[in-house]
Formats: structure tokens, C-alpha cells, sequence
């Protein structure tokens, strides 16, 4: 039983994952998180859902961790946290994510946002590693991914200084690939996961892995990752479905084999 | 919180919020910019309020900052006038252009400064026959603020803003109607009415449309053609969702007046 999510899969293999915590602006306690990890845990092997969305509310995505639960935690306590394997299992799910940002995604939400492949925000949202201000520091990739998409100075200031920026900023800096009136944030991110969801689903789980992967290696191992994975395809029926329904101009009908 | 520097009360889904410093020429002090903060919070959470009008008490309309109000004693530090702004006027600025209604001004006397620019922020502006706008800021070495070297060049051009902020000329209300800086001139006598009739017809009207008008609108100023196109789509999407379009369109078609509720 889910207590912090509401979830639902559309017909279309869309699975939406709402964090529900509205009293604490969706901070992600470690139920709350663990939660997350089980639910994609779920979602990575029921061939209903091909793309998950995830989502806040109107006023937050999410607005960090839970302090009071951290504020209890000695040096023996962070280590044996359990939080850092539940993100290993959120960054470790392989069908594509589409954050859809409305309002606050700090510290730990905003380390969220970017374990997302896709992030889709409202022109109010906004982004920020406030930990500095509790004195500590992101502990979710917050140091990592944030310099790999926005770049170094921008990172610094936003990590060092605590302060956050507006959807307009991480929109240019590349943290954010699209901008929506609030109000639409959510359904043009299920569009998106939608679209993807259309698309051959081995094909979607390599590209997002060899995407991936990027972040992690140099130029020449991580093309020669694309091609092996661009040449495992080659043995699916549905890239042969796909190339021939170009030809013919029709449909293609994916059987995810 | 009771107020004493401004007046509020809501009547027939208009919220009219008076400045009330009038031996002051209703200027700024900081309890008056909490009693603004506070009475704009209500403005945005009052379900009833469908339109605001804002006006001022006595002779002047808003003569700006209260300049007594301000730390420039010339043994002083010198102060930081940045922090006022981030702290008062920026934010009042934002919310009068965010609210999610329309925002009528009626400009009962003097503007100057941060008044005239706050006047310049609402939606529908009308002016008394007898009332003035004045950029006095370049008079005291200061900058056009609370939105005016962004509000000026597009209501007048840039010519005029360059020349009304450099000079601080007095602009009557005549001539700011001619210049297309503000809606209407009136006479004296009728400013209320018209102001008053014109927020409360526009408090029967489809509020969440004219929210959409106003967001639209705002953001033509910086988007290109292309954007603002994508976005007249969104927001055309989400007013098509409203029950007020609902109840235009059936009462377009049944040949009655149409009866709408603001969502």
C-alpha cells in the first residue's frame, strides 16, 4: 500500500507517479522514497508501462528531504541510511522518466527532478541545493548531475550560496528542456511520456542507457557503447517493423520483442 | 489586521483598496506597505473578489516613497535602497501584475514616483482631469523604479520614457490619456463612477478569461511571435476548460445574457 504516491497507468503505458506529501511540501522522507523505489521497481517489469511521469503538485515538485528525520541521524546513522540504495534503485530504472515540475524542487527534489531523463517545468517552478544553508551539503547526486547539466559557475553559485533559481534560468541552462503554463505542466509531460511510449520499447530502453552512459565515460568508449547497442537492435523484430513501416508509410506496430 | 494607512472593503465582487495617508499625499511608509501586502493576500484569497480598484484618499493619488521614512541623514550610512524595493515595491508590482483578475486604478490627484509607476502596474488605468503623473526620481539622483523603466517604454515609447524619466516633467492626466499612457481622462466628479462602473462590470465578467487576457498580454512584451503563439494555444486550452465559456457560448446561442461565475 502506497501512503506518500498516487499512482495510475494509462492505456497508453503511461504511468503517472504523483508525490503526495502536500502538509510537508513533498519532502522525501525515507518512507516517501523508498515508496518511489518500489513502485518503479514494480514499473520495471510490467510491459504495461513503457514511460513514467513524476510529479508534484501545484505549489511543490518536492521540497527536499525531511529534516527532522535527519536532524536525528549521528555519524553511524547517515552511514547505515538506507536512503542512498533507494536512489541507486531510482537511477538504476531503465524505461524513461519525465519529471513534471510545478512550484518548489529543492534539495533533495531537485536531486529528483535530475535523476529524470526529461524535465518538463512551469514558467513558476523553481530549482535549488539549499543544503548549505542547514550546513551540509546535496547528497543525492545534487554536486554531480546539477554541474553536468547547467555547468560549473552556475552549479557553484547554486550549491554554495543555497540560492535557488527560476524555471526561466534552469530552462537556458539546460536543466530544463521545456516550459509550460502551470497548468499544463503535468499533461505536456504524459504527452511527452506518451510519445515515448509510442516508440519501440528495447529501442527506448537502449537509447536512454547509451544517454546515460555518456555522463559516464569518454567519447570514444561511449560511442563505441552506441554502436553496440545501435547493432544489438538490429536482432528485434520491431526495428524491422519500424524500417518497414517507414517504407510502406504506415503505423508501426511495436511488440516490444 | 486592522488597517489604518489604506482602506479595503469588497462590495458586488470588487475589492476597492484606498491608500489612506492623505496629509501625506498617501507616500509610502513601511506599516503602509504591510497593510498593502497583507490587503493584496486577501484580494488573491477572497473567492468573491473578482476585480480591484484601487484609489487614493484626499488630494493625491501616491506621492511615492515617504522619503522621511528613509535613512538619509548625511552622517549616515549610506542606505541601501535595494533592499526596500526587493522588500516592498518589487513584490507589490508582481502581485498587482499576477493577480489573476483585472486591476482598475483610479487616479484620483498626484502621482509621483513609485505611485505613478504602481498606477502604471494596474490593468485599467482612469485619471482624474486634474490629477499628474511625474517620474520625480531623477530630481533626488535616483532611477525610475517599482516597474517604470519597464512599463514607461512600452506605454509611450521610447522617446517620451527616456525624456519623462530625465526631465521629471509633470504630465497632466489629459495628456498622459493622449499619449496612450493610461485608458481614460475624466472629469473630476466622475472619476469614481466610471472607475467603479468599469470594475464592476468587469466583476460579472468571465474572470478567468480576462486572467488569461492579462497573462497573455504580460508576456507578449518579452516572448516572439512564435512563442506567444504557442502560448495564446495553452491558454486558449485552458479557458475552453472554463464553465464561463460554457455558459458564453449557450447563451450566444439561446440569444440571452450570459450569467458568468468567474471559472
Amino acid at each position: 500500500m502506497l501512503n506518500f504516491l498516487l499512482t495510475g497507468t494509462s492505456s497508453n503505458g503511461v504511468l503517472t507517479i504523483q508525490l503526495h506529501r502536500p502538509e510537508a511540501l513533498n519532502a522525501l522522507n525515507t518512507a516517501l522514497l523508498r515508496e518511489l523505489a518500489d513502485t518503479l521497481d514494480n514499473a520495471a517489469t510490467d510491459s504495461a508501462v513503457r514511460a513514467v511521469v513524476i510529479t508534484g503538485d501545484s505549489r511543490a515538485f518536492a521540497a527536499g528531504a525531511d529534516i527532522r528525520e535527519m536532524a536525528d541521524l549521528d555519524l553511524v546513522g547517515v552511514m547505515n541510511d538506507p536512503r542512498p540504495q533507494y536512489w541507486a534503485r531510482i537511477a538504476a530504472f531503465a524505461k524513461p522518466i519525465i519529471a513534471a515540475v510545478n512550484g518548489f524542487a529543492l534539495g533533495g527534489g531537485c536531486e529528483l527532478v535530475m535523476h529524470a531523463d526529461i524535465v518538463i517545468a512551469s514558467r513558476d517552478a523553481r530549482f535549488g541545493q539549499p543544503e548549505i544553508k542547514l550546513g551540509i551539503i546535496p547528497g543525492a547526486g545534487g554536486t554531480q548531475r546539477l554541474i553536468r547539466a547547467v555547468g560549473k559557475s552556475l552549479a557553484s553559485q547554486m550549491v554554495l550560496t543555497g540560492e535557488p533559481i527560476s524555471a526561466q534560468r534552469a530552462y537556458d541552462a539546460g536543466l530544463v528542456s521545456e516550459l509550460t503554463e502551470p497548468e499544463l505542466t503535468l499533461e505536456r509531460a504524459q504527452q511527452i511520456a506518451a510519445s515515448i511510449a509510442a516508440q519501440a520499447p528495447l529501442a527506448v530502453r537502449q537509447a536512454k542507457d547509451v544517454l546515460l552512459r555518456s555522463q559516464e565515460t569518454h567519447l570514444a568508449a561511449g560511442l563505441a557503447y552506441e554502436r553496440k547497442a545501435f547493432t544489438l537492435l538490429a536482432a528485434t523484430e520491431d526495428r524491422n517493423e519500424g524500417i518497414q513501416a517507414f517504407i510502406e508509410k504506415r503505423r508501426p506496430e511495436y511488440k516490444g520483442r | 489586521m486592522a488597517f489604518e494607512h489604506i482602506e479595503y472593503r469588497v462590495d458586488q465582487g470588487v475589492a476597492v483598496l484606498t491608500l489612506n495617508r492623505p496629509a501625506n499625499l498617501n507616500s509610502f511608509n513601511a506599516e503602509m506597505h504591510a497593510e498593502m501586502r497583507e490587503a493584496l493576500k486577501q484580494v488573491r484569497k477572497d473567492e468573491s473578489v473578482r476585480c480591484l480598484l484601487i484609489t487614493g484618499n484626499g488630494r493625491g493619488f501616491c506621492a511615492g516613497q515617504d522619503l522621511s521614512d528613509r535613512n538619509v541623514a548625511a552622517d549616515a550610512e549610506m542606505p541601501d535602497l535595494g533592499l526596500s524595493i526587493e522588500k516592498f515595491y518589487n513584490p507589490m508590482i508582481r502581485t498587482l501584475r499576477e493577480l489573476p483578475l483585472p486591476v482598475i486604478c483610479a487616479v484620483n490627484g498626484v502621482a509621483a514616483g513609485a505611485g505613478a509607476n504602481i498606477a502604471l502596474a494596474c490593468d485599467i488605468v482612469f485619471a482624474a482631469r486634474s490629477a499628474s503623473f511625474i517620474q520625480a526620481f531623477c530630481k533626488i539622483g535616483l532611477v525610475p523604479d517599482s516597474g517604470g523603466t519597464w512599463t514607461l517604454p512600452r506605454l509611450v515609447g521610447p522617446a517620451r520614457a527616456m525624456a519623462l524619466s530625465m526631465l521629471g516633467d509633470k504630465i497632466s492626466a489629459e495628456q498622459a490619456a493622449d499619449w496612450g499612457m493610461i485608458w481614460s481622462c475624466v472629469d473630476d466628479d466622475a472619476l469614481m463612477d466610471s472607475a467603479l462602473g468599469c470594475a464592476r462590470h468587469l466583476a460579472t465578467q468571465p474572470t478567468q478569461g480576462l486572467a488569461l487576457i492579462k497573462r497573455a498580454l504580460n508576456a507578449s512584451s518579452t516572448n516572439t511571435l512564435d512563442q506567444q503563439l504557442d502560448l495564446e494555444r495553452d491558454l486558449q486550452r485552458m479557458a475552453g476548460r472554463t464553465a464561463d465559456y460554457r455558459e458564453g457560448v449557450a447563451a450566444f446561442m439561446e440569444k440571452r445574457k450570459p450569467e458568468f461565475k468567474g471559472c
